[in-house]
This record gives C-alpha cells, sequence and structure tokens, in this order.
C-alpha cells in the first residue's frame, strides 16, 4: 500500500470513529433501551436540577443542605461503576444508580420512572462531561462464582482486613472509625466516612455479594475507598466479602457469624 | 446531528494541521548544537522549621524510621537553595508534539513516604509505582486535567500508570496514611527539571529559541521568567521564592 492510501485510510477511520463516538455520547444504551438526551434533558429539568443543578455541577439549591453532595457530572466520576478505578461508568451502571437510589444521601430512587426515562436520564447525564464523547468505559469487571462462605474463608477474609490496611479506615471491628477515618475527604475535599460494616445492608452500590466484590475491584471514585483490583485474587475478595458479613448487625440468613478468634 | 458534524470538522482540521506540523519537524531538525539553561532556587528569609510527623497508627511505618519522620512541603539546604521545585519550559516550543521518553519514570513508597517527593515526568510517559513498604499503601492522585483513580498497593505488587495530559502538578496521596503527600508534575516536552537538595536545576539539550520558564513549588506558587538562548549557548537563570 502505498504511503497516500495508507494517510487517507486512517483520515477516514478517524472520522468514523469521531461520528461514533458523538453519537453515543448523546445516546445510552441499556439492555435494548436506547436512552435520548433531548428527552432526558425535560426531565432532568424536572427531577434532578434541584439538587444536581442547571449544569449539573451538583449546585442545585438544595445542595447546601445535603450531605454528601450532590454528584458534579462534569468531572465523570462515578462511585458506582463495573469499570475499572479511573475508567467512565457504563451506561448500565448509571442506570442502576438512578434506578435503586444510594442510601445515606438525599439521592432518592428514580424506580418509579420509566424504564425508557430512566435510560433518558442516563443519556443526558452524559452530556455534563465531555469525557463521554473522547473516552470509553474501561472492559467490565468479571465477577466469578461465589464459592459458598466457610469458617476457613472467614478466616482467610479478617487476616486480608489487616494486611490489606481495611481497618485503618474502617476500624479494627469495622464501625467506621479506625485511626484515618478523621482525615478523609471526597475529591471535593469534603468530610467523608468510611462505611460502618456494623450497621447493615446499606451499602450505596448495592446490597449483593456481587456488588461488594465488584466494589472491592472497582473502588469508589472520588472517594478514598481505593480499587484492590491488582492487590488481591478472586478468592480473596470472595474472603473479604464473606468476614465483612459478619460484622454487620444484621447479617442475612445463611452465613456464617462466628469467626474462630474474635 | 449538528454535534456531530462539527466533530467531523474538527477531526478534520486536526489532521490536516497534524500533518503540517509533521512537515516542519522533518525540515527543521537540524539544530545540531543545542543550549542549555542552569541555575539555582533559592529561599528568601528565614526557612521553616520541619515539623515532625506522628506515624504511630502504622507500627510498619514507625518501624521503618530511628528518627522521627518530619514534612516536606518546603525543604531548604544550608545556602538558601530551596529542593522539589518543578522547572519548565511552559512557552515558546511552537506547536510541536513530544514523544514520551521510552524510559520509564520510577515512583516509590519508602518508609511510608514518597520518594521522590515530586516527580516530574512526560505525558504518557509511564510511571513505575513500586511500595517497598512492608504495610498496604493505597495511591490516589487527584488531577483536575486528567482522570481520578485509586489503587491499593500492597508490598511487591507492580503497577504502572501514566497522565495524559499537562498539569503542574497533579497532588498525590495515601488515604491510609494522611501524611503523605506528594505530586506528579505533567509535562508536555520534554524540556523540565525538579531542583535538587541545594536547589540547583539544568535543562538540557534545548533547542536555541525564546522561552517562558516556569518555576513551580508546592506551596510557594511560581514564579516566571524569559530567557532567549542562541546555538550551543549555557545560560544561568536563578529563581527566588519568599513565603
Ligand atoms: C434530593 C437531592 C437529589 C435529587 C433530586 C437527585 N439526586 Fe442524584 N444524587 C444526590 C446525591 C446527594 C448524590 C451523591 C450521593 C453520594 O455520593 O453518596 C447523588 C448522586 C447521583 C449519581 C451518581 C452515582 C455514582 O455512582 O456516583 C447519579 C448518576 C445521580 N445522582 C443521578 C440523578 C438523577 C438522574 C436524578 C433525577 C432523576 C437525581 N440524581 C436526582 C442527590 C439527588
Ligand atoms: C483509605 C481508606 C479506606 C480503605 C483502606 C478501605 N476503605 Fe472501604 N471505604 C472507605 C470509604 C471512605 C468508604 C465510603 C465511601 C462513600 O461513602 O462514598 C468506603 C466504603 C466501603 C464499602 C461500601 C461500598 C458501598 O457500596 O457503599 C465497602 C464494602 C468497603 N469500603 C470495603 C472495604 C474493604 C473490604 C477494604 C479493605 C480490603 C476497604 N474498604 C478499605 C475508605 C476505605
Ligand atoms: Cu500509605
Amino acid at each position: 500500500m502505498s504511503n497516500k492510501s495508507g494517510l487517507i485510510r486512517r483520515v477516514a477511520i478517524s472520522i468514523l470513529i469521531a461520528w461514533n463516538v458523538a453519537g453515543y455520547a448523546q445516546e445510552s444504551h441499556v439492555g435494548n433501551l436506547v436512552g435520548n438526551a433531548r428527552r432526558g434533558k425535560a426531565l432532568y429539568q424536572r427531577y434532578c436540577i434541584f439538587c444536581h443543578g442547571q449544569y449539573g455541577d451538583g449546585r442545585g439549591e438544595s445542595a447546601a443542605y445535603l450531605d454528601p453532595k450532590p454528584r458534579d457530572f462534569t468531572k465523570a466520576a462515578f462511585k458506582c461503576r463495573s469499570t475499572p478505578s479511573g475508567s467512565l461508568p457504563l451506561d448500565s451502571d448509571l442506570y442502576d444508580t438512578i434506578t435503586r437510589g444510594i442510601h445515606a444521601s438525599g439521592m432518592p430512587s428514580w424506580k418509579p420512572l420509566l424504564r425508557q426515562e430512566r435510560a433518558d436520564l442516563v443519556a443526558y447525564v452524559k452530556t455534563f462531561s465531555p469525557s463521554f464523547q473522547e473516552e470509553r468505559p474501561g472492559a467490565p469487571v468479571e465477577i466469578p462464582p461465589e464459592p459458598p462462605p466457610s469458617t476457613e474463608s472467614i478466616q482467610r477474609g479478617s487476616e486480608l482486613f489487616q494486611s490489606m490496611n481495611c481497618w485503618s479506615c474502617h476500624g479494627k471491628d469495622g464501625r467506621g472509625n479506625g485511626p484515618s477515618a478523621v482525615s478523609l475527604t471526597d475529591s471535593k475535599g469534603n468530610p467523608i466516612k468510611p462505611f460502618d460494616f456494623t450497621s447493615g445492608p446499606t451499602f450505596k452500590c448495592g446490597n449483593t455479594d456481587r456488588d461488594m466484590y465488584r466494589d472491592l475491584v472497582t473502588g469508589l471514585d472520588g472517594t478514598p475507598m481505593p480499587s484492590f483490583a491488582s492487590a488481591t485474587t478472586a478468592d480473596q475478595r470472595w474472603d473479604l466479602v464473606h468476614y465483612i458479613r459478619t460484622l454487620s448487625t444484621a447479617n442475612r440468613s445463611g452465613h456464617i457469624l462466628q469467626v474462630k478468634g474474635r | 446531528m449538528q454535534s456531530r458534524y462539527s466533530v467531523l470538522i474538527i477531526s478534520i482540521t486536526a489532521l490536516v494541521y497534524s500533518v503540517a506540523v509533521l512537515g516542519v519537524r522533518t525540515t527543521a531538525s537540524a539544530a545540531d548544537s543545542p543550549a542549555s539553561i542552569s541555575g539555582e532556587v533559592k529561599f528568601q528569609g528565614t526557612p521553616p522549621k520541619p515539623t515532625r510527623i506522628d506515624v504511630s497508627q502504622d507500627p510498619l511505618c514507625a518501624k521503618a524510621h530511628s528518627t522521627p519522620l518530619t514534612t516536606e512541603d518546603i525543604l531548604v539546604g544550608p545556602d538558601g537553595g530551596l529542593a522539589n521545585v518543578v522547572v519548565y519550559i511552559s512557552d515558546g516550543l511552537s506547536t510541536q508534539t513530544f514523544q514520551p521518553p521510552q524510559q520509564p519514570a520510577v515512583l516509590e513508597q519508602k518508609g511510608c513516604q514518597y520518594k521522590p517527593h515530586v516527580l516530574a515526568v512526560q505525558s504518557n510517559q509511564k510511571i513505575n509505582i513500586i511500595n517497598s513498604d512492608e504495610t498496604t499503601h493505597n495511591i490516589h492522585p487527584s488531577p483536575v486535567n486528567n482522570r481520578e483513580w485509586n489503587m491499593t498497593q500492597p508490598h511487591g505488587m507492580p503497577l504502572e500508570k501514566s497522565f495524559a495530559r499537562e498539569e503542574v502538578a497533579v497532588p498525590v496521596k495515601c488515604n491510609v496514611h494522611p501524611w503523605m503527600k506528594g505530586y506528579i508534575a505533567v509535562l508536555k516536552n520534554p524540556y523540565f527539571a525538579v531542583s535538587d537538595k541545594e536547589g540547583h536545576f539544568s535543562l538540557k539539550d534545548l533547542p536555541p529559541g525564546s522561552y517562558t520558564i516556569t518555576a513551580w513549588q508546592e506551596k510557594l506558587g511560581t514564579s516566571v521568567q524569559k530567557i532567549t538562548v542562541g546555538a550551543g549557548e549555557n545560560k544561568t537563570l536563578d529563581f527566588t521564592f519568599k513565603q
């Protein structure tokens, strides 16, 4: 191939990519739903603007009264993702969060809205940051089948809780009162509390074991809660999940409550 | 639809532009006697005393130090030289784009501190992040122009990262050990340096030209000077910071 035709081909390809990405940013794809940003805008102005603000920067009229603060969508950093730390979320991640709402925060569940409306909202939320036009989300986390919880698994989880320094934030007994807890802020500089594992299943990004496993891989971006993606193996993450379950007073049935030596 | 067309126009413009720049690069690469700029960054006045850091919350950090750890935000040498100042060309290099060096930069966590405290890299240059400590750190940059990430790193785990866009400087911290703070300066050209313990720096292999040189210090801000260097010329440039 001559140099010139190679160049022409590259021009064509980059134009195609730019075209695709621009189209993608105006839409959302959740299952077989295609969300539309224009429709999403009308819904946003009706339901979300008081908290997240006209410009999506989290500075709506009610923001002053809320702790934690509403998300600033212009930063494109999201807590609940199935993608690696530092990556954009999938459309389905945003859809799931909007559907679920976020415990212990002002963010309500929007399940009463139609599925199509929630998909439209996702499309509009993405228009607040140019990142959604420039980048693609990273590869989603693969969650292997959960091994059954056992005393041994819980014991290993408790050792990892120590060696991975979870305790320095979450506290030795998981009450969210570790020695570093008082120093923690989110990326906006607002104080943030590590999750109190004794408080029951009120996780921000979902309450299932699989949700917790995923959080350990991805971390909660914009907060001190880091990703343990390369730091732990799949088995170790399940061990941690099993251990954390034992800390909850409102423990789900089927989980083993006793840990040897505790 | 409209925005799709504007993207189309932008991508065509960008392409024409990059072809033009490439053309210029091949013809103008004959600068065979490079210039250099070196000098000293000085601290004026009485240097603040570094304060003690209490690391007792993590025995593995405490164990690594026989003398107490102290703050590193303003480090002044015996002759008034200011360390950890990033000195770089902030203007004057036309629109040339530079490939990142093959060699990765190294950022080490040792004794529950960052070594170096201030690291300067080129955009897209690989940064090899090492944890030489027994304890587990999390490394958490909070950039403005780049994407934020936050990774846990136990002893010995390999980790390689890079930043795509220029930013002086990205604060880096470990949330497990609140005293651990450092900076990564990301530059779009290879002409930068970080002042050493005596405050010395040097910018080497410069193409002759007129430049704006910026010096950045984490607490004391920036200082800017203009300088012109001819082919083969070695010029001296000093900076002074005060509190
Ligand atoms: C009463 C205030 C309020 C309203 C109304 C509200 N939100 Fe939120 N929202 C919040 C708060 C507060 C957070 C941050 C919670 C946190 O960080 O724990 C948030 C976070 C989010 C996030 C970020 C999730 C993540 O993973 O980081 C999304 C997406 C979101 N809201 C979408 C919406 C949409 C869409 C609407 C309208 C349908 C909406 N919100 C309405 C308060 C609100
Ligand atoms: C540097 C401090 C820090 C460390 C270390 C840390 N966490 Fe967290 N973690 C946090 C903070 C802060 C939050 C709350 C984030 C928020 O509210 O948005 C959190 C939240 C969580 C959550 C709740 C997620 C949700 O959906 O609400 C889980 C589960 C969790 N951490 C598990 C762990 C485990 C297991 C470890 C160790 C392997 C660990 N954390 C280490 C700071 C930390
Ligand atoms: Cu650390």
